[in-house]
């Protein structure tokens, strides 16, 4: 469900307003992006999903469903 | 897959030397006031030890050394096999074991070679050492390991600057009929070779001019090609990938379980990846000791200073039972159960 993994991102990153994030919100714009923060998610990602995604997966990826997608693709 | 058991070689003592000079990540200039706390609280480095110009690894091995021999109270001329381990070695050539062996003054009938690995340095030296002196019947031997990373690191580069510390150590083992065994499963993958490099100096990229040109590699990362390069997300989904299970297979080897052991001490990567492998084994925080914070990723030296910074009275009064895993550069990685039934210890000595 991405309600959930919404959820799992908000509790995860502070910068993120409980309620304002949607799947199909650009991740890049929702809150400061950088380097670290991409970390952040791919541990995320790891220890929720037990998935890996990579440089690429996020590079080529827009959205928080585009994500979500790759995700759901590798479960 | 390379897991074995060497038995009859124990664990005497570990002592770890690190640069006086302290340098806080809050005062990381290069990149701004929000990007160092994040800094702070996710790579989980704010305070880094940094060398002088001119001070070598060996430097800091010699004098960690010289301090646990004596604390062990060892003759000297019983010390017959001298490993260095190291990234970050004196000169090109010669190798560096030779000049510290000469400089500890230990005898010309001892055995001393280089070994080149990072982050796995630690444990895959306990695995040369503690086979060599089970075939040789060698009695004293000295592991020296550790890194000055600070000097091939880019002030304008916030991907290796802000993470790296400096520090060496040394361990000393000897044959005993009485030691534990001390269990091994030790991997190696070089098509990462590129996730972590110094492209240039050493023979396929031979030093020249161009070597010291500095390149734009992304927002707020600017170096040279004969600094270090790490590429991030490799390097951390490869850890997330090997270790866990690495650890895991080595502990299905032996019977044993995360609770059959008092600590878990990882190499100090980072804090994210070490919390998230930490999580991912399902091991309690109070058993995960880390010097992250005031030491940075302290590259080879990380695991047995964590140890004699964190572990110091515990394994000097008592048996404890370590599982630890080292990765990185290479890509090489392994875990090692090992016991340390009060050992010499010496406090973290400041050069």
């Amino acid at each position: 469900m991405i309600e959930d993994f919404i959820q799992k991102l908000e509790a995860e990153f502070e910068d993120l307003e409980p309620g304002k994030l949607k799947p199909e919100s650009n991740f890049r714009d929702a809150f400061e992006w950088n380097s670290i923060n991409a970390l952040i998610l791919i541990a995320l990602i790891k220890t929720e999903y037990n998935v890996s995604i990579n440089a690429d997966d996020i590079q080529k990826s827009k959205t928080i469903n585009d994500i979500f997608s790759i995700v759901k693709s590798r479960l | 897959m390379a897991i074995f058991s060497i038995p009859g070689v124990r664990l005497a003592g570990i002592a770890a030397a690190a640069p006086r000079k302290e340098v806080s990540n809050h005062d990381y200039k290069w990149v701004s006031v929000k990007d160092r706390e994040m800094i702070v609280k996710t790579v989980g480095v704010e305070k880094r030890r940094v060398a002088e110009p001119g001070t070598t690894t060996s430097d800091l091995c010699y004098t960690a050394a010289e301090k646990l021999i004596a604390d062990l109270g060892w003759d000297k001329k019983e010390i017959e096999l001298l490993i260095f381990i190291s990234q970050s070695r004196d000169y090109i050539i010669p190798s560096t074991a030779g000049i510290i062996q000469d400089r500890l003054g230990l005898p010309h009938s001892c055995v001393a070679y280089d070994i080149g690995l990072g982050c796995s340095g630690w444990v895959y030296g306990i695995s040369a050492i503690a086979s060599m002196m089970s075939a040789t019947r060698i009695k004293k031997a000295l592991l020296l390991v550790g890194d000055i990373s600070t000097l091939t690191a880019s002030y304008r580069d916030k991907s290796t600057y802000p993470l790296f510390g400096d520090a060496a150590t040394a361990t000393a083992f000897e044959l005993s009929d009485t030691a534990a065994p001390i269990h091994f499963n030790l991997e190696s993958d070089g098509s990462g070779f590129e996730a972590i490099i110094i492209p240039d100096g050493g023979l396929r990229n031979f030093i020249s001019k161009k070597s010291f040109d500095y390149k734009k590699h992304g927002t707020g990362i600017y170096r040279t090609r004969f600094q270090l390069a790490l590429n991030g997300i490799d390097v951390f989904n490869f850890a997330l990938r090997e270790v866990v299970p690495n650890a895991k297979k080595l502990m299905q080897e032996i019977s044993k379980t995360t609770a059959d052991f008092d600590y878990f001490v990882m190499h100090q990567a980072n804090l994210l990846m070490n919390e998230t492998i930490r999580k991912m084994m399902k091991v309690e925080k109070e058993k995960t000791p880390y010097t992250l914070r005031n030491f940075g990723n302290t590259s080879s030296a990380s695991i047995p200073l964590t140890i004699v910074s964190q572990l110091r009275e515990q394994v000097t009064t008592r048996k404890v039972q370590l599982l630890t895993c080292g990765f990185g550069v290479g890509l090489s990685w392994g875990s090692i159960a090992i016991e340390l039934d009060r050992v010499v210890c010496p406090e973290v000595i400041d050069y």
